[in-house]
Formats: structure tokens, C-alpha cells, sequence
């Protein structure tokens, strides 16, 4: 199971990566995207991997540490997809702006001499 | 807020007015622009003063140690988050309200006035700066960046151009990946130490079996990545100087700082987690920051003196100092760290100065500017002669000359003002090692630092020049009050930290002193109690049961 999500979670980035480096504004937003899917999917788990353990304890009990999935990188992915949200958009709105502006989805606001 | 003293509240204090008065000043419109105003320069006041008694605070002994820690929501450390004042984050925080004080002033008739949430974001800007430079949790310091870093984004698109916008697009981009790369290096941090709260983090990392240290190491050197690219270190620096030549002065003033946000981060964990005899991983990435932070001066310094805009120049001028403050920080001695400290202080005033002069200076080659329309000048009024031979010069243009020679002066670090004095520091601690000979890397550093200081007076005398003796048809340019004030008064702070050097050298070696003995956060940080619950909730509390 590690093994399959580490190298998916690879994947995602480096195609994220690669997208980054093109040269259109769309390309790099859908790269920045993917690359951060990947690193939530790597902050979660981070926690390590479980089956059917939850992260809350049940009212009234005792807690027992190794019954339970580590709850802090749950908490910790649920703020950075947030952030990462509006961030991404926020990107997305500048991005409609240049290419309204400029009039090129070129990421130097021009087109290259050929 | 029984059993805790109300002036430990304070702490909250630089994170929470800037919230509440920006979340104020959201709703309203542009009519209001001078309540909009007044509110944002109190709420500025407030911090300054704040800031101030805070570093009274620490350094006056209200803490021991020095360390004041503020439990938010009364978590005990290592669990919640913790708040942590001491001197070094104190004076950061003196040192943004400052910067805040003179941008905003200058903003005050123009700036503030072309967009509808010039004054949200400068709040919001100042929370995420002052949050950053407070807290002690990881995680938290990833917030507080992207709060800085989301409102820095709408700040340098203010004022909306061509230019502006193509620079805010890669801008952006960078500090999005550099996020990613924060949380990449957080995350690492937490699955092999087990904690995000840094003195907790500073005692684990002694203790750490071999393997995680490992781990730990990729994802210190990630969350270094994140904080080089915000301070611009050679080769992740090349976004700086296109934004800061494009974005409006008052912003490019407050980025100042943000690049020193960056060195202040790596220096505060570098000495909590790599501090020599913290086990396995003791010392690791000084070289590299020394090595990068020299590369780095090597790089602004090639830009400065191909640079023809002011505004590239500048930038440049902060890449420099950036890079000294890295390699200082990376050379990794207690006394190189005190005059890094002042040279952090003395570069950023120096360089924000020169940032907010640049648009005055600019009006001498553009005269008759939007500014006519709105401004009654005070200045160019009375230009009557007052030398016996000659053209008199008119005081605008004796003002502006004077002003950019002495910005010349700080950012060359030529004496008598305060740039030569950082300089002397950094040399003097340079050359007194505490035990050996002055290695190499000394020598190296110190010839680089002189040569950038040289290429720095060269390319600042060819565009002073330019500007002010060899052209012929400047008009003295009109200025108000509210544009010359800001300038004036952060070159006379400069002036004052040269003057007072000796004091402040004495707050910044305390500051030094302190930062390089962790064992003193791990006790205190980790010593703050939970404050006991008011006895009526446990009564209601029982009684529910």
C-alpha cells in the first residue's frame, strides 16, 4: 500500500512539475494545482497509513494511543487545502486579468519572437 | 482571563489589532477614504506601541530570560500553539511597525486612495508579518506566511497595469510553489521529530535515532527552500527585483521587509534545531547558507551595476543585503549574529527610504504629474536663491539630492552613517574569532562585502548624477508634506541608529545572546501551564454531571 500511494503521489508532482515549466498561464495553474494535491495527499500521510482506526476518541473512554490514527495531519490538511483553495484561485483571477490585459495566455504577457 | 496577568494578553495584541481594524475597514467604501485612513494609522500607532513595550518587556526583566510565552486558547505547549516574545521578535516587530508607519503615511494621498482595499490588505499584510515573527509553531508560521503572502499578492497588483500584473503572475506562481515546498518540509518535520511546536521540536532533535534524523535534514533543507525564496537567495531570487521595480512604492517598502521575514525564520530555527550540540544534525546547512549567501552578493551586486532603473536598483540593493544577512547567518558565530542583527535594522530602513524616494525622484524627469491636480505643494514655493553666486537650488531638489546621497551612503555602508557602522560590526566580529585564526571564509566575505559596497556607491553616483547634475531640464518636482515626511523620518531613524549605535548594539547583543542558548526556550516554553478554569465553570461542570 505505501508503495502504490508513494508513487502515485510522485506521479502527481511531477506532472505537476512539468506543468509548471510550460509556458501558458492555464498549464501552470493546473500544475500548481496538481502539485498541490499531491503534497496534501503527503502531509496526510504523513500520520502513517491505518485501517479502521479512527482519529477521535469516543466520549466517556479512556483513550488508548495505539488504537487511534495520529489526528494532527488530518487537522493539518483540512487548513492547507483551505489555503491552498484560495490561493489557487486568487491565482486564477490574476491569470483572467492578464489575459484580458495583455491579450496573450503567455506567462511574459507576450508572445515569443519565432 | 483570571490567574493571567493582563499585560501577557499584549502578546496577542500585534496579530489582533491589524486583524480587527482590516476586517473593519472591509466593508467600507471608498467615500470614507480619510475614517478609512485615520483607522488604519491608529491601528499602525497601536502597533508601534505595542511593539515598543513589548521589547521594554523582554528586555526589562518582566519575563525570565526574556522569553514572554502566550498559550493561545489556553492549550498547555507542546499541544496548542504558543506565542513567543523575546527581544529578537520584538524588535522585528518595532522594526515592521516602523516600516508600516512611514509606507502608510506616504500612501496617504495617493496610494491609499486609488483602490478600494489599499488599507484591508496593509492591515492584513502587517498581521501576517507580525504573526510570523511571534509564533512558535510550524505550522502556524505556514499560515501566518500565507496570510502575509495573500494580502503582499493584492498589494502589488494595486495600482493594476500592464506591468504590474505580468510580475504579479510570476510573483505569484513562485510563492505558490515555495508553499507546496513549506508544507512538503512541515510535514517531513512532523512525521520523523513528532511535533511542530519549535522548542519541543529544539529537544527531540537531540534525541533523534539516526534514520529520522535523515528525514528530518530533507525536511529542514525543504522548509529552508521556502524561506530562501522569500529572502531571494541566489539562484531562487530572480522574482525580486521585477517586483519590486513594478510594484507602488509604499508596497515595495513593506517587501523589504518580507525578504528579511525569510532570514528572520531560518535564523530563529537554524539556532533551535541545528545549534551546535543538539546531537546528529548539530551545524547542518551553514555552509550552504554561507556559500549561497555569498553567491548572492555576488549577484546583486552584478545587477546593481547593470541596472539603469531606480527601482531595479533597489531591488538589487535588497538582494545584497539579503545575502549578507544569509552568509552571516550561515557563517555561524554569536557576535557576526549581533551585527547582522543591525544590519538587518539599518538595510531595511535604508533601502524602504530609497523605495519611497524613488517615485519623488522620478517626478523630476516626468514633471507635471497626476500629483498636480491633487496636492498643494509646499515645497518649490520658495526656491528664492540663497547662495551669493550661481542658480539657487530650489529646496525640493536640495532635499531630494541630500536624501538619495544619504540613502547612497547607507546601502554603500559608507561612513558616517549607519550602513558603515554594520559594515565596521560585521568586520570587527569577523576578524575577532573566539578562538584560531580568521579562516578563508572571513577573508572571502569581507572582500565581497567591500566590493559590493563599492559597486553599490558607483551605480548609486551614476544614476544620482544622471538625475540630479547632468540633467538639464528638471523641473523641481512637487511634493507634499505627507511624501517627504515618511522619507525624512526613516533617514533620521538611521541617523538615530547610528548615533545610539552603542545602546542598541547592547539590546542586540542581549537579543544574540539570547536566541543562541535553546535550552532557554525549551524550559520556558515548555513549562507554561494551562491556566486553571475559574472555579464556577468546574462547579456547572459537575453539576451537569
Amino acid at each position: 500500500m505505501e508503495l502504490i500511494i508513494a508513487l502515485g503521489i510522485g506521479i502527481v508532482f511531477g506532472s505537476g512539475i512539468w506543468l509548471v515549466l510550460r509556458p501558458r498561464t492555464f498549464q501552470v495553474l493546473i500544475g500548481l494545482m496538481l502539485m498541490s494535491y499531491a503534497v496534501n495527499l503527503f502531509i496526510f500521510i504523513m500520520g502513517r497509513l491505518w485501517i479502521d482506526r479512527p482519529p477521535l476518541t469516543p466520549a466517556g473512554s479512556v483513550p488508548d494511543p495505539s488504537a487511534m490514527a495520529d489526528p494532527l495531519p488530518q487537522a493539518l490538511v483540512l487548513t492547507a487545502i483551505v489555503i491552498g483553495f484560495a490561493t489557487t484561485a486568487l491565482y486564477l483571477v490574476v491569470m483572467i486579468g492578464a489575459r484580458g490585459l495583455t491579450g496573450t495566455d503567455h506567462v511574459d504577457g507576450r508572445e515569443p519572437e519565432a | 482571563m483570571t490567574g493571567l496577568p493582563w499585560l501577557q494578553h499584549l502578546l496577542l495584541a500585534p496579530i489582533l489589532l491589524p486583524l480587527l481594524c482590516g476586517a473593519a475597514l472591509a466593508p467600507l467604501t471608498q467615500g470614507w477614504h480619510r475614517l478609512k485612513f485615520t483607522l488604519s494609522y491608529v491601528s499602525v500607532l497601536a502597533q508601534l506601541l505595542v511593539a515598543l513595550v513589548l521589547a521594554a518587556m523582554t528586555d526589562g526583566g518582566y519575563w525570565p530570560d526574556g522569553i514572554g510565552v502566550y498559550a493561545a486558547a489556553n492549550w498547555a505547549p507542546p499541544f496548542g500553539i504558543a506565542l513567543v516574545a523575546d527581544r529578537l521578535s520584538a524588535l522585528m516587530l518595532v522594526l515592521t511597525a516602523v516600516l508600516g508607519l512611514a509606507s502608510l503615511h506616504f500612501a496617504m494621498l495617493r496610494w491609499g486612495r486609488i483602490g478600494v482595499h489599499f488599507h484591508t490588505l496593509f492591515q492584513f499584510l502587517l498581521m501576517g508579518i507580525n504573526g510570523a515573527f511571534l509564533t512558535h509553531d510550524l505550522f502556524n508560521l505556514f499560515v501566518f506566511f500565507e496570510v502575509m503572502l495573500a494580502a503582499s499578492y493584492g498589494l502589488v497588483l494595486h495600482g493594476y497595469n500592464d506591468e504590474r500584473l505580468r510580475v504579479s503572475l510570476q510573483y505569484i506562481a513562485m510563492n505558490l510553489a515555495a508553499s507546496l515546498l513549506f508544507l512538503l518540509g512541515t510535514a517531513l518535520i512532523y512525521a520523523s521529530a513528532g511535533t511542530l511546536n519549535m522548542a519541543d521540536l529544539a529537544l527531540r532533535v537531540a534525541a533523534l535515532a539516526p534514520d529520522d534524523a535523515g528525514l528530518l535534514e530533507i525536511g529542514a533543507t525543504l522548509l529552508a527552500l521556502a524561506f530562501l525564496i522569500k529572502s531571494a537567495m541566489w539562484p531562487l531570487g530572480f522574482w525580486l527585483p521585477s517586483t519590486y521595480a513594478a510594484a507602488s512604492p509604499p508596497v515595495a517598502a513593506m517587501l523589504v521587509l518580507m525578504t528579511k521575514v525569510g532570514a528572520y525564520a531560518i535564523l530563529r530555527l537554524w539556532l533551535l534545531m541545528f545549534a551546535p550540540g543538539s546531537g546528529p544534525a548539530a551545524g547542518f546547512g551553514h555552509e550552504a547558507l554561507l556559500a549561497g549567501g555569498m553567491a548572492t552578493i555576488v549577484f546583486g551586486t552584478a545587477g546593481m551595476l547593470s541596472s539603469d532603473g531606480a527601482g531595479r536598483m533597489a531591488g538589487y540593493a535588497a538582494t545584497v543585503s539579503s545575502g549578507t544577512l544569509l552568509a552571516a547567518i550561515g557563517y555561524g558565530q554569536d557576535s557576526l549574529v549581533t551585527a547582522a542583527l543591525y544590519y538587518l535594522v539599518g538595510s531595511t530602513l535604508a533601502v524602504a527610504a530609497f523605495l519611497l524616494l524613488i517615485e519623488l525622484i522620478e517626478r523630476i524627469r516626468t514633471p507635471r504629474s497626476a500629483m498636480l491636480a491633487l496636492t498643494a505643494e509646499i515645497w518649490a514655493v520658495e526656491d528664492a536663491p540663497v547662495e551669493p553666486v550661481g542658480r539657487g537650488v530650489p529646496a525640493a531638489m536640495a532635499f531630494l539630492a541630500l536624501s538619495f546621497a544619504a540613502c547612497a551612503l547607507m546601502i554603500a555602508g559608507l561612513p558616517p552613517l549607519s550602513g558603515f557602522v554594520a559594515k565596521f560590526a560585521l568586520f570587527h566580529a569577523l576578524l575577532n574569532p573566539p578562538e584560531g585564526a580568521v579562516p578563508a571564509a572571513a577573508w572571502t566575505l569581507m572582500a565581497l562585502v567591500i566590493l559590493s559596497g563599492l559597486v553599490a556607491i558607483v551605480s548609486m553616483m551614476r544614476f544620482g548624477v544622471r538625475t540630479f547634475w547632468a540633467n538639464g531640464g528638471a523641473v523641481p518636482p512637487r511634493m507634499h508634506r505627507s511624501e517627504v515626511m515618511p522619507v525624512l523620518f526613516l533617514l533620521l531613524l538611521s541617523g538615530f541608529l547610528t548615533v545610539q549605535a552603542g545602546p542598541v548594539f547592547g539590546y542586540l547583543g542581549r537579543a544574540s545572546a539570547g536566541i543562541h542558548r535553546p535550552g532557554d526556550y525549551v524550559a520556558r516554553v515548555l513549562a507554561t501551564p494551562a491556566v486553571p478554569s475559574p472555579p464556577h465553570e468546574l462547579q456547572s461542570a459537575e453539576e451537569r454531571r
